[in-house]
């Protein structure tokens, strides 16, 4: 076995990065609004917008790839509209695997976030009011800051969870080299054929250690949050 | 004129009513706990929104249900002490007893920055973070950051509780302060007969 990794390797990693990159970055947004939404609203269908939020969590990844195919095909209900607007798609390409990630990571966001939410002090925000502030800033100097560790620990778990995604992505975008084929496709593939073991053990390696890391930043955060959050 | 208020508010099974005629001095609610004395400083507030009557102070109406009125929380310029000082922890306590600052601003404020840290002794702890604060401390600096909100009148929720005896003394001696040097009209909740002795002017038995 070498140590150094060749061209091809590097390309699965920086394409991983990227992909994991780019999914956290767009679910962000929608993940701490649907947080927010779970974590304060008071609505009906709360509890069927939860139970939609986590299926990620609980279909077989499969099956979440294959209706994310449905949906983003040239004929279906997403992709007809991305065609029309951009001429593109999504199928087999870096994006659509970046969906994937992006949905597969959105409950493990959402949960962390929703949480983080839930443990700002109602009474520090009722304060606040009193002492002046609107309902936005309110919101922008107490809630957001309070939340902010939970919030960023949420983002680095689904970050985590995006470069271990597989089952949905080779559903939905196959296994193009260059392309699709992030950590988990490269080693599944890696598998597939005799006396390529070392290239398998150096991707898993460099996958546990990215785990790892995510997993030791996110513990810090959270932590973090936590005794941010004692009141006085 | 400072307090006037007849309210009344009814949750489930339970119906409650509080009258208070306006008077000069601190008005203090005085009974066992349970008995709704927060809820009426929180009805002042605008925190709970009372189902009849009226909350008026310093001839301002803050709240009359037959006229329609129910001025939003941050408008009403109440100084508001909790029985837990609820300090913003990510904050120190200088920009904690900023906070209320853009309103003060704007409203004209009784008492400066540097008025209030020296009233209440507060310049030792400026830079320090709340979780750092002893409970007399934390009290006393809950009390500046309420003062500096362009606060028109305080309410205090059992100030001092759960303090020692030389940390009630403390925050006793700037209650008195307040009311002397300011003359601002606060409206305080206690279950302590030494308190309302030492400190009412009006008792209202709840």
């Amino acid at each position: 076995m070498t140590a150094a990794l060749s061209p091809e390797e590097w390309t699965v990693i920086w394409l991983s990065l990227r992909v994991g990159g780019v999914a956290v970055a767009a679910a962000l947004p929608i993940a701490f609004a649907l947080a927010w939404l779970l974590a304060r609203g008071r609505f009906p269908g709360r509890v069927l917008l939860d139970a939609i939020v986590h299926l990620p969590l609980v279909l077989p990844p499969v099956v979440t790839g294959w209706l994310l195919l449905l949906a983003f095909a040239p004929a279906g209900p997403v992709g007809s509209l991305i065609e029309r607007w951009t001429g593109g798609t999504v199928l087999f390409r870096w994006t659509g695997a970046a969906i994937a990630a992006a949905v597969m990571a959105l409950p493990l966001m959402v949960r962390a976030m929703r949480l983080s939410i839930e443990a700002v002090d109602g009474r520090l925000e009722s304060a606040a009011r009193t002492l002046g502030a609107g309902r936005l800033r309110v919101f922008a100097t107490i809630t957001l800051p309070l939340s902010l560790p939970g919030v960023l620990a949420g983002a680095v778990l689904g970050f985590a969870r995006a470069l271990g995604e597989f089952g949905a992505t080779i559903s939905f975008v196959s296994n193009v080299p260059g392309e699709t084929q992030t950590l988990p496709l490269a080693i599944y593939d890696a598998l597939q054929v005799p006396g390529r073991e070392s290239v398998v053990l150096r991707l898993a390696l460099i996958s546990i250690a990215l785990a790892v890391a995510a997993l030791v930043v996110s513990e810090v955060l959270t932590r973090r949050s936590g005794r941010r959050l004692h009141v006085l | 004129m400072s307090f006037d208020l007849d309210v009344a508010l009814r949750r489930g099974d339970r119906s409650f009513a509080c009258r208070i005629a306006p008077a000069a001095g601190i008005t203090v609610l005085f009974g066992p706990s349970g008995a709704g004395k927060t809820t009426v400083l929180n009805m002042v507030a605008g925190l709970v929104r009372p189902d009849r009557g009226h909350v008026r102070v310093r001839d301002l109406t803050l709240f009359d249900a037959a006229a329609g009125v129910d001025l939003p929380i941050a408008a009403r310029q109440a100084g508001y002490v909790f029985q837990e000082p609820r300090l913003f922890p990510h904050l120190r306590v200088r920009t904690n007893l900023r906070y209320g600052s853009r309103r003060a601003a704007r409203e004209g404020a009784l008492i400066d920055f540097d008025e209030t840290v020296a009233l209440l002794e507060l310049a030792p702890l400026l830079d320090r973070w709340p979780r750092t604060l002893s409970g007399g401390e934390a009290r006393r600096v809950a009390i500046g950051r309420a003062l500096l909100s362009g606060a028109r009148f305080l309410l205090l929720d059992e100030p001092l509780s759960s303090l020692d005896r030389n940390r009630r003394e403390e925050v006793m001696r700037t209650i008195e302060r307040l009311r002397d040097e300011i003359a601002l009209p606060m409206l305080m909740v206690t279950h302590d007969p030494g308190e309302v002795e030492r400190l009412a002017a009006t008792v209202v038995a709840m």
